[in-house]
């Protein structure tokens, strides 16, 4: 029987010693990669953790844009489209379209008069499994002009210290064009009413290989009716849901699809600012929303509006809150999915 | 005959010494995409999917040599436990890196998600849109990345401690070529 050590002369505890090393070294580059070793690094468990109030999060809901309503319906491209981009969605045709009209808070359970923002996510399912998805909002311009400032805005707005908001606004004087916007600007009375803005910029490319920056926006048929938040409160606090669902039954609302190209210098890397109203813009199609279905069995409810789910002929620019977005989304998706138990389907039992 | 091979056939070499950097990289990837939100992100959730269906192919092939060529046998002196955690971390590292990239496909499929390998071509979905489904999938994927880890980091320790401290012609049987004709020399 041989030996296993004969050819060495060398004690092993010095082996032993470099193959701790090396092992020690593997899980500390794994772990500096995770982002432990890191506790500064800006991950989106964070981003989403500081999204929830302080009662806590309303568990299998979104974490943010939590209450909402789901809709199906299509979409009419006109062909126009196929000028700045080679997407499926946007050749001549009408492809099935999952929406969800949404207000920008936390709480599932928010008063429609009590929300300033409120938001569209749609899904367009093109040819061949070339899904878009976008989700956008009814603000005409960002609050900030990056992800760290989103999250410094709602530390800020999180925050015990009475100075927290001024210091915030100190370090990002943007945020005041926001306040301007959701101070003065009109509320509606209807999801049907309102215009949907993407804010960030996205790569669209042609079949020639031609690229534009743009924006896009949906823009509604049905003309604004305005109301206070006040009047608003006083139609009770799911008005907005009620009023979508019975107005759709009586007929089918549509939305203008609006893309506009940006010129050659226009900022997109930050969507705090608007482009000139001069640009050109292309008509591409219509929304047209044919049915709504509340959230707890519509089949919006477990899509994820991630802007960064583009067909080809798409793509993200330089503009960074679409990464950011996606990052943080999946992690709301991840745990609401597990929290289903949470918000049950109604089909399956628990809640009517 | 497979019996008296000292080493495994050369394409099973290079088999193990590439699917070591893909699986790697994939497990760095994985850790370091989910930690973070700047634009990497996107760049390395593209990479993670075509990646881990590249991994799903080659460890069919690899499977394949496996069965046709066998594997060198175990010095006749290592000690029964440690022969037997040899076998059953190998069995391991097979089923991890058959289900691992299953997992993640069929994850991205309960959740509905477009499985994009590259722009414009996207992966058939393999599973129904499912919340359930989903987070159950989630976390097997999630967790069985860092059991993944660990086993590599015990893989190799075990293989460098058959390398130099049992010198026992083991870790030449997977070297790459130049290594062990050195060894032997």
């Amino acid at each position: 029987m041989p030996e296993p050590n004969t050819h060495s002369p060398r004690s092993p505890i010095g082996s032993l010693i470099l193959i701790g090393a090396v092992v020690a070294a593997g899980a500390a580059a794994f772990a500096y990669t995770a982002g432990w070793l890191s506790p500064n690094r800006l991950t989106p468990v964070k981003v989403v953790d500081a999204l929830a109030p302080p009662g806590g999060p309303a568990l299998g809901h979104r974490r943010n844009h939590a209450k909402g309503i789901c809709f199906t319906g299509e979409f009419q491209a006109n062909g126009s489209g196929t000028a700045i981009s080679s997407a499926a969605v946007f050749a001549t045709g009408t492809y099935p379209v999952i929406g969800r009209f949404n207000l920008a808070t936390p709480m599932a359970d928010a008063a429609d008069g009590s929300v300033r923002v409120r938001g569209l996510g749609l899904q367009i399912a093109g040819p061949g499994g070339q899904v878009w998805r976008t989700a956008m909002i009814t603000a005409p311009i960002f609050a900030v002009s990056t992800p760290q400032g989103f999250y410094a805005l709602l530390q800020a707005s999180g925050s015990k210290d009475p100075n927290a908001m001024k210091a915030f606004i100190g370090g990002h004087p943007e945020f005041l064009t926001f306040v301007h916007w959701a101070t003065t600007a009109p509320w509606t009375d209807s999801y049907a009413e309102d215009r949907f803005n993407s804010l960030d910029s996205f790569i669209f490319t042609n079949a020639a290989g031609q690229s534009s920056a743009v924006r896009w926006s949906f823009i509604p048929a049905a003309p604004p009716v305005s109301i206070t938040p006040a009047d608003l409160a006083k139609r009770g606090p799911d008005y907005l849901e009620t009023e979508i669902a019975d107005r759709v039954a009586k007929a089918p609302q549509t939305w203008t699809l609006a893309v506009t190209v940006a010129n050659p210098g226009d900022p997109t890397s930050d969507p705090t600012k608007a482009w000139p109203a001069d640009r050109r813009v292309v008509t591409v199609g219509q929304l047209v929303v044919q049915k709504v279905e509340p959230e707890a069995d519509g089949p919006c409810r477990d899509l994820n509006f991630d802007p960064t789910v583009l067909p080809a002929g798409m793509a993200t620019s330089d503009d960074p809150f679409p990464a950011a977005r996606s990052a943080a989304y999946a992690v709301s998706y991840d745990r609401r999915t597990s929290e289903a138990a949470d918000y049950p389907h109604s089909t399956t039992g628990a809640k009517p | 005959m497979s019996a008296a091979r000292t080493r495994f056939t050369a394409p099973q070499r290079l088999l193990h010494w590439l699917m070591a950097l893909c699986i790697l990289a994939m497990l760095f990837i994985g850790v370091g995409m989910v930690s973070t939100i700047t634009p990497a992100y996107l760049t390395l959730v593209q990479i993670h999917k075509p990646l881990g269906i590249a991994i799903l192919i080659l460890v069919v092939i690899r499977v394949a040599l496996r069965l046709r060529y066998g594997a060198p046998a175990l010095p006749a002196d290592l000690p029964e436990p440690m022969k037997l955690a040899a076998h059953l971390s190998h069995l391991a590292f097979y089923a991890l890196m058959i289900v691992m990239p299953l997992l993640g496909w069929a994850m991205l499929s309960a959740a509905s998600y477009p499985v994009v390998l590259f722009a414009g071509f996207d992966l058939p979905s393999i599973l129904p849109l499912n919340d359930r489904l989903h987070a159950l999938l989630w976390d097997a994927h999630h967790y069985l990345a860092f059991v993944f880890f660990a086993l590599i980091l015990l893989h190799l320790a075990a293989a460098l401690f058959h390398a130099l401290v049992r010198h026992d012609g083991v870790f030449a049987t997977m070297a790459p070529g130049f290594l062990s004709k050195a060894k032997r020399g």
